[in-house]
């Protein structure tokens, strides 16, 4: 519940974010009610100022990462919700085509972090496909442990860093 | 010249076995403490006043050279007691005795009527009070570096017995920008870190280079397309092609001795193996089929056997086959986890990364496993390479928190530690064979 919360907040400050970078001037804008949108074509939670079927609405509204434990890439229970949410999400938009890009933490050499970043990649295409998304949509891509997000040496950072990464390649609205 | 090369002989012992008889020329390498051999090299001299500088520049990199193998101590120019005029009679050998030098290289460099360089020089035995080598060299002068480095090797080799490694390039990764984003081109540059060259732009990432036995051609990973790749890289004209044509990732390439083939690995369904190209058929052949982990494969330098990485275990290990995937089996069983073997040029080692936690440290053993010995001491320490002679190793530094990380090398004794000067952060180095 905790965690669902944190989610609406920060697509909402997202939201705000957005609307603040078109909209220099306008900085008491945030408190103001969004601009009426047509109803979705389905019951998405769709947050103001995100296109529905856009990356944005993948990152924000499903949400794009999933992470490992430490040289492992079996999908953890607490991931499979992101990941069901992010098939569902490709059904409704069935021109999406996206890659998967699996990463690794530091404590493991170039040439094995390569390949536990494919097998994440994978693990995390394989659970798509699996709920119905066809595979000719997914690509994957390892980049070991070349593209950390966190930059500190110690299991906090470690953990954000071992992740796999939904990132839309084409097909999504604009 | 008896002693010269003895104290030498000895320090080549050191590297296989400590023997009690160090004792006897105060050199007890048991201690760790082996002491390097004194040696003078004034600068050479030249008929041609335009030319002294030329010979001054000569001669400091061959000092820079010797001194940097941590075998031979390079004596201050400033307290030569004589000064060499003529290369081809002997010297005062008291003279540079009263400096304590049991080596002297003297050297001279003449500008030849078709405008090549050439330069000659002496090794004499101080103490021996005879020549050990005389040789000359003859080159366009903008090849003075070379030439100084191949004196160097030549009186390495005439010393220890051993080949030198000076006259080598190493290719490597140049680093820059933040972690999170960072940059990574594909460099060569001099052993002595002289004459770096970029060859590519950094709009894309490059990894784990290697070059072939003729040092002509480099085969390194490329993120230029959707999917990364192992690409050649031709330095003779600087073409580029990918190589083979795979659907999924090539990864941790490395040239089979004669270079007629390169051992990969190829992810397929997230499951990663070894294979083995044939250069001229391009024919590919699956080394390993575990749904383990296997990666970062080495040749023997027969060219009939292949080290490589291996989670198949349960941990990272080490694991040796033979070149056409039979009869694989572990060879580490050490602490930790132990991964980028790579074989020694010589055969009798396998240099690796050994991984306690998030301590990574570079270690030999030898190809049966045995004699397990580490090297270095450090945060970070990875992706070891020989040097030709197997002697020394170059391997990637980084400082912890992403602080960056650099090139150094060491001795296969474990001793002479040294940073190897790079433009900038650098990653993934690799040694040439001898430039032919």
């Amino acid at each position: 519940m905790t965690k669902f919360s944190s989610t609406l907040k920060f697509a909402a400050l997202s939201a705000a974010l957005l609307l603040g970078a078109c909209t220099h001037k306008q900085e008491a804008v945030n408190t103001a009610p969004p601009p009426a949108a047509p109803p979705p074509p389905a019951a998405a939670p769709v947050q103001a100022g995100i296109l529905p079927g856009s990356a944005q609405d993948f990152k924000v509204n499903v949400g794009d990462t999933v992470h490992f434990a430490l040289n492992q890439y079996n999908i953890e229970e607490n991931d499979k919700g992101t990941l069901s949410k992010q098939a569902a999400w490709l059904t409704r938009y069935p021109s999406v085509r996206l890659t998967v890009e699996g990463h690794a933490d530091e404590r493991g050499t170039r040439e094995y972090n390569l390949a536990l970043g494919a097998r994440r990649a994978n693990a995390v295409k394989e659970f798509l496909v699996a709920q119905g998304v066809a595979a000719g949509r997914l690509e994957t891509v390892s980049y070991g442990k070349e593209r950390p997000i966190c930059t500190e040496s110690g299991e906090d950072c470690w953990s954000q860093n071992r992740r796999g990464v939904s990132v839309i390649t084409g097909g999504a609205a604009s | 010249m008896r002693k010269l090369l003895l104290v030498c002989a000895l320090f080549l012992a050191a590297a296989l076995a400590p023997l009690p008889a160090a004792a006897a020329l105060s050199v007890d390498v048991t201690q760790g403490n082996a002491q390097p051999l004194p040696i003078a090299i004034p600068d050479m001299i030249s008929a041609d006043p335009a030319q002294a500088t030329m010979g001054a520049n000569i001669a400091s990199v061959v000092r820079a050279d010797l001194t940097r193998s941590g075998l031979f101590r390079s004596i201050d120019p400033k307290a030569f007691v004589e000064r060499i005029t003529n290369i081809n009679v002997a010297p005062t050998f008291q003279s540079w005795r009263a400096i304590n030098a049991q080596g002297l290289v003297a050297g001279q460099v003449t500008l030849q009527p078709d405008g090549r360089l050439r330069v000659d020089f002496r090794l004499w035995d101080v103490y021996g009070e005879s020549q050990m080598l005389g040789q000359q060299f003859f080159t366009q002068p903008e090849n003075w570096r070379r030439v100084a480095h191949l004196v160097s090797d030549a009186i390495y080799e005439r010393v220890t017995g051993e080949k030198g490694y000076f006259d080598t390039r190493i290719v490597f990764v140049s680093e820059s920008g933040p972690a999170t984003k960072r940059v990574k081109r594909l460099a060569v540059m001099d052993e002595d870190g002289a004459n770096p060259i970029f060859l590519t732009r950094g709009d894309y990432m490059v990894l784990t280079p290697r070059f072939n036995p003729t040092a002509q051609m480099i085969a390194y990973m490329s993120y230029i397309a959707t999917k990364p790749h192992i690409y050649l890289f031709d330095l003779e004209t600087g073409r580029q092609e990918e190589l083979g044509n795979f659907p999924n990732m090539t990864f941790s390439p490395r040239f089979s001795p004669d270079g007629n083939r390169v051992a990969l690995v190829l992810e397929n369904g997230g499951n990663s193996d070894v294979y083995v190209m044939d250069l001229r058929s391009r024919a590919v052949m699956r080394l390993t089929t575990d749904p383990a982990i296997d990666s970062a494969p080495s040749f023997s330098p027969d060219g009939r056997q292949i080290t490589f990485e291996s989670d198949r275990g349960g941990s990272k290990q080490i694991y040796v086959m033979n070149a056409d995937g039979s009869n694989q089996r572990r060879i580490s069983f050490g602490a930790g986890e132990n991964g980028t073997p790579v074989w020694s040029p010589r055969g009798d080692l396998i240099a690796f990364t050994k991984q306690l936690g998030s301590h990574f440290t570079i270690g030999v053993m030898r190809p049966d496993g045995s004699g397990e010995r580490m090297l270095t001491n450090a945060y970070h320490d990875e992706g070891p390479t020989w040097a030709p002679n197997g002697r020394v190793l170059m391997f990637t530094r980084e400082a912890s928190n992403n602080r960056g990380s650099q090139i150094w090398s060491i001795d296969v004794t474990g001793r002479n530690e040294q940073r190897v000067m790079t433009p900038g952060d650098a990653s993934d180095p690799a040694w040439s064979p001898l430039i032919q």
